[in-house]
């Protein structure tokens, strides 16, 4: 039996909010992958539940009239894995679920409860960010909308007012559109295990020039980040393999992970200029591009 | 509070309506108010798959499934499988292949494998594929091998 003293389920966006509102202590439960396991053995971690496992208004993956990709924060990562639109016009987010837990997990699991428990190793988040994600909160009668980027504050800290939730993950046209990505994550196992390290980098190839590429790692900071100095110096350069030895060189400026009993800094350094190297040459080839 | 609802639940093709405490997980209920000891409860934390069962056909570990989620849905557990006396041919093909030793794992994977091949449609499924589709499950004995084969009959049979 899990340790939790009440539960409440709400029926829509704005019923979840006011019982946020209504209790400081209280927790939204969505697929409970991560919830459910800090709870189990008796510990009373969140003693108070708000369940919006079943709020249909947010479990949905759209394509709008623009041409942006919406997703629903309680889509399960294998909808979203499966999404004919996710498989087509982002298919690096469908590559890096993939690779979290298991079948199992996955059907369950939620791309929103993965960016809102706020790991630094979350899978779903660096393709997210390298695609320029916005994510949409919502409050008490009101609505914001901030970069996924500058929604992860610190291991385990969100950009979220205890009385708000995220209601949308975006993907705009323009940051998609002609550009062609990669994930790779580095672990001990091929399934069911957490990032040593975690990669995503998405290219945009024209004549043979790396018109623009974001990169973006996960377990190489205290949250999901994205390499904006390696970004700037490597835009609108002739592909090359020089080009990919400064990127693979330049990397180790915008990370800083740290040493835990998973891996040795040193050791994630050595993952990060290596990833660096491997993922942006895959997004490159996916993008039409050659390496001289 | 009252941490009590009743839930309505269809249990290998049986209706069934009951009290349950909003606590519980899925695996708790199925085996102790219904009986369905099957469902195996090994790590409790989604690690291992022995819980493993079918919720409107998709699978589900049972131990981070909170009962009252189950409200509404079909579930699926070994002690359905046999029908007519007979073993489904997932059951029939980890007895043909030896897949079976300690058998605590068993019926996670048995529901597991059932969900993966009648998920396939067509589709050339490859031994990679088949241990990606189980990833989802431990098994401490058999090494694995005798039970993709298992799987690997049954895809084969279809084609």
């Amino acid at each position: 039996m899990f340790n939790f003293k009440s539960y409440t389920k709400a029926g829509s966006i704005q019923e979840a909010i006011q019982l946020l509102e209504q209790n400081p202590a209280a927790h939204l439960i969505a697929g409970g992958t991560d919830v459910l396991v800090k709870l189990h053995k008796g510990k009373a971690q969140f003693p108070y539940l708000v369940d919006i496992h079943d709020i249909a208004e947010l479990n949905f993956i759209d394509r709008n009239d623009d041409g942006d990709l919406v997703i629903g924060p309680l889509s399960c990562f294998t909808h979203v894995a499966e999404s004919p639109l996710i498989r087509k016009h982002i298919p690096v987010l469908a590559e890096a679920i993939l690779t979290i837990g298991g079948p199992q997990v996955r059907n369950m699991a939620t791309i929103g409860g993965n960016l809102c428990n706020g790991v630094p190793s979350a899978d779903s988040a660096t393709p997210l960010i390298a695609l320029n994600a916005v994510v949409t909160i919502e409050g008490q009668g009101e609505s914001r909308q901030i970069p996924l980027e500058d929604f992860f504050l610190g291991p385990g800290r969100v950009a979220l007012e205890h009385h708000e939730m995220m209601t949308a993950i975006t993907v705009t046209r323009a940051n998609y559109e002609g550009y062609y990505g990669h994930f790779f994550k580095y672990a001990m196992r091929d399934a069911m295990d957490i990032a040593t390290i975690g990669c995503s980098a998405v290219c945009k190839v024209e004549d043979e020039i790396l018109a623009d590429m974001r990169l973006a790692y996960g377990v190489a900071a205290p949250v999901p980040i994205r390499c904006r100095d390696t970004e700037n110096k490597v835009r609108g350069r002739k592909i090359s393999q020089q080009l990919l030895d400064d990127i693979s060189g330049a990397v180790k400026n915008d990370v800083s992970p740290r040493t835990s009993w998973r891996a040795a800094r040193e050791f994630r350094l050595h993952i990060i200029a290596t990833l660096a190297h491997r993922v942006v040459k895959q997004s490159i080839l996916n993008a039409g591009g050659t390496i001289t | 509070m009252n941490l009590n609802s009743t839930v309505t639940l269809t249990v290998n093709g049986k209706k069934k309506e009951i009290r349950v405490d909003v606590r519980q997980s899925l695996l708790e209920v199925l085996r102790e108010q219904l009986g369905m000891i099957s469902v195996k409860q090994g790590c409790a934390v989604g690690e291992c798959g022995a819980c493993t069962v079918l919720i409107d056909e998709v699978p589900i570990d049972a131990c981070l499934y909170l009962a009252v989620w189950a409200d509404g849905r079909s579930i699926r557990t070994v002690e359905g499988e046999i029908r007519d006396d007979k073993l489904s041919r997932v059951q029939q093909a980890f007895v043909d292949e030896g897949a079976v030793q300690c058998g605590i794992c068993t019926p996670g994977f048995v529901m597991a494998s059932t969900a993966f091949v009648e998920k396939q449609q067509d589709r050339k499924v490859s031994r990679h594929d088949i241990r990606r589709g189980l990833a989802g499950n431990l098994c401490r004995c058999t090494g694995y091998d005798t039970i993709v084969t298992a799987v690997q009959k049954c895809l084969e049979e279809d084609t």
